[in-house]
């Protein structure tokens, strides 16, 4: 069968055509919502009309037979429209209040978990880890759905003294916002790399494979046309396996997955803040990484007995100090929690008002 | 052809109250033997601890640089389904708005040329089809371009611009976030299709200092929605919070960072001038607090994940500048910004890690910004400060 005419740079479809009536009725004109339960809300507009919300979670790796599921769904109860979240979330735009309760409860029957509104945890950001990516250390889905199972009732249901949002990544390039969120895992390389020399001069270029290092850890090897890693500047980021695949960085016995705390990206009552390193490595246990698990439970709940109402992770660990919050996690301190990159001097402590251990 | 292999660690992965990636790609699987092989390579993963992708491999469309990223499987013999298995990126709607009728397209043509799974979405906002050949990638950009959608940036080029719901459904929402990232996807087709560019430039707009998009961490260029002048409030809204029992000095006044608030049991008010938009006493009092009148927006210049030298946020370039259609000012603005940084930058530097380098000097002075307080926490501590020659002219 003939293909239909290719057009080039026509950019996405407007947004226009896939927002419901109710919404190009009001659009910038909305006054204020209200949170309904942990996956329902309403937005209303100045003119009195209203739209209601009803988000539930999704693995972000989604069949076609799924997304056909959801979209049967919606137009059964909201003409057809829907929308994605930024974190993941499957949002079905809903302007006629009696289908609200209907669609609550065939997503129930069909077993979709709805929530992720108001202080609650959210959709995890993620990247692709072994499903799909090349410099992968850890399988970023699996972590979450085990994290997610054990969370659950607080995605649903329980509320927490203000949103929560974790991330994995797969490696330290983190395609998801790990570097600033609540509770984040990131997996990370412990050893320098292994170089095949027999490869290396039929596969990379050597200028951009010594460049791609940010310790300048990498000289050229003009005895065996490669390179030549050394092992006390190499910091195991794995940029120069992606330039170079014959630099092999994985080691699979010795890769693990590390955990962070306290960003945030909003500036509600504080700058948006960086994680930082509160546990420095797990190993890899698929298929359900319990330590892991265990680990940010306890960091979660710790946060739930402590914090002040409205107050994120990261906003509570800076008004307790960090040393308490290894005091009240119970987490060992280690020569890896001590900053010896980028920026590090202005994380030494530079005063004696501080907290003994306990 | 599911079936093909046992898969008894990923079926552990099916238990539990949360959504199963499994369960999606033995979905997946009942119709596509690449999706099969893909559950059979992934169980081998959870064996051994380590993925089986190899990297790159240039593939794509004709006439476009970017838009598909090649994948295979290290393990071809192995998994001959997954031999091939590239990822198609589709530029998503401004908001990831959808009809059921557009994404039933989607997904019609979808399992006819590829595995029949995706991502919804990817972390840079494309909508993700996940496993495809060679061979059927110009079908597939035949197929979806003729119904009206296009492929989104990859590679060292513009990425394809993402954003909050914005004024779609925020009262929040100090600018149309939707149509400035529609605006700005049309204005750069070429830039973001054909890579020409040192490495990768993110577009993220938020509608307000809530950002979340994550523009603040994620874009070198983030574009947030903001006010000038006084916060709206509706004493009567600011009642009926305290009569339904919020503690409003504990939760409101005590929290606000500037200070600026005070509140005598009757009447909330508030010290503007002081004030720095952070949003905290709006998203708790939504009823009662309101944005000012005069909307617009601070660009940031500089954010990105850690590799290679570090995480950035990004930084303060124009404290406020008025975004309204058809966005001239902004797009001649962000025009200039990248050509600084394509002049200056080396390979594979982003536009954060030139500014680090260079100092914020030379680029505002190239994209005509004078120096504000607004851009800095504080001014510099040391003494070691350079002098142009124009500086003595005065």
């Amino acid at each position: 069968m003939a293909l239909p005419k290719r057009q080039t740079d026509i950019g996405p479809p407007k947004y226009d055509q896939f927002i419901p009536p109710v919404i190009k009725k009001n659009y910038g004109k909305w006054k204020y919502h209200e949170v309904l339960s942990g996956g329902t809300m309403v937005h209303v507009a100045e003119s009195g009309d209203k739209l209601y919300t009803v988000r539930v979670a999704s693995p972000r790796i989604l069949s076609t037979e799924t997304i056909r599921e959801i979209c049967d769904m919606s137009e059964k109860y909201c003409d057809g429209y829907l929308r994605f979240t930024t974190r993941n979330n499957v949002e079905f735009l809903v302007s006629d209040q009696s289908k609200v309760d209907p669609l609550v409860a065939e997503l129930k029957a069909k077993k979709y978990s709805v929530g992720g509104i108001g202080p609650r945890v959210s959709n995890v950001v993620h990247t692709q880890g072994w499903v799909h990516c090349h410099s992968a250390c850890t399988d970023a889905s699996g972590l979450v759905k085990a994290i997610m199972d054990d969370l659950y009732e607080y995605f649903t249901t329980k509320e927490l003294p203000n949103k929560v949002r974790l991330a994995v990544a797969c490696c330290v390039n983190m395609c998801g916002a790990v570097h600033c969120s609540d509770i984040a895992v990131v997996a990370v390389h412990r050893k320098v790399p292994t170089i095949n020399h027999e490869l290396v001069p039929k596969v990379c270029e050597i200028p951009t494979t010594v460049a791609s290092c940010p310790t300048s850890a990498i000289r050229p090897n003009p005895k065996d046309k490669s390179v030549t890693i050394n092992e006390d500047k190499c910091m195991y980021c794995g940029n120069c396996f992606t330039v170079c695949p014959p630099i092999d960085i994985h080691k699979p016995e010795e890769d693990g997955v590390a955990i962070v705390v306290g960003g945030k990206i909003g500036s509600l009552r504080t700058n948006p803040k960086f994680s930082k390193l509160a546990i420095p490595f797990f190993y890899n246990e698929p298929p359900r990484w319990p330590k892991v698990v265990a680990a940010i439970k306890n960091i979660l709940e710790v946060y739930a007995k402590n914090a002040r109402k409205h107050e994120r992770v990261g906003e509570w660990i800076e008004r307790i100090g960090w040393e308490d919050f290894f005091n009240l996690t119970g987490i060992e301190f280690t020569f890896q929690h001590i900053d010896d990159f980028t920026f590090a001097r202005d994380t030494f402590r530079t005063s004696a008002a501080f907290k003994y251990s306990r | 052809m599911s079936g093909k292999y046992k898969t008894p660690m990923l079926d552990e992965l099916e238990k539990g109250p949360w959504p199963s990636f499994v369960t999606e790609i033995k979905k997946a699987a009942k119709k596509s033997s690449m999706a099969d092989d893909e559950l059979g390579q992934l169980e081998k993963s959870y064996k051994t601890k380590r993925g089986y992708w190899k990297h790159g491999g240039i593939v794509g469309v004709l006439g476009y640089g970017g838009g598909v990223i090649g994948r295979y499987s290290s393990l071809p013999e192995e998994f001959p389904g997954i031999a091939q298995f590239h990822t198609v990126r589709i530029n998503q709607t401004s908001g990831f708005f959808y009809t059921a009728k557009a994404l039933k397209m989607i997904c019609d043509i979808w399992d006819k040329y590829g595995s029949g799974l995706t991502n919804m979405h990817g972390s840079t906002g494309d909508l993700v089809l996940l496993g495809t050949t060679t061979e059927n990638l110009e079908a597939i950009f035949a197929e979806y371009s003729s119904r009206g959608w296009d492929l989104g940036g990859s590679g060292s080029a513009m990425r394809t611009p993402s954003c909050c719901v914005g004024p779609g459904r925020c009262e929040w929402s100090c600018i149309d976030t939707l149509d400035i990232t529609y605006a700005l996807t049309q204005e750069f087709q070429d830039e973001l299709h054909r890579p020409a560019f040192p490495y990768k430039f993110k577009i993220k707009t938020a509608g307000c200092a809530v950002d979340c998009v994550a523009a603040i961490a994620r874009a070198d260029l983030s574009i947030i929605g903001t006010w000038k002048g006084n916060i709206q409030i509706d004493q009567a809204e600011v009642k009926k919070y305290a009569d339904s029992g919020m503690n409003i000095n504990a939760e409101i006044i005590d929290m606000c960072p500037t200070e600026c608030m005070s509140y005598d049991g009757k009447t909330l008010k508030i010290n503007d001038v002081q004030c720095n938009r952070c949003m905290h006493c709006i998203a708790k009092m939504t009823k009662a607090l309101r944005p000012g009148k005069e909307k617009g927006a601070t660009l940031l210049v500089g954010s990105k994940a850690p590799i290679v030298v570090g995480s950035l946020l990004s930084w303060v370039i124009v404290p406020f500048i008025k975004v309204e259609a058809p966005y001239t000012e902004l797009k001649t603005l962000i025009r200039s910004m990248i050509e600084w940084w394509d002049d200056t930058a080396k390979p594979r530097e982003r536009i954060g890690e030139v500014l680090e380098i260079k100092g914020l000097r030379p680029f505002l002075e190239h994209i005509g910004v004078p120096p504000q307080p607004q851009q800095v926490k504080e001014p510099r501590k040391d003494p070691f400060f350079f002098w142009s020659e124009s500086d003595f002219k005065k």
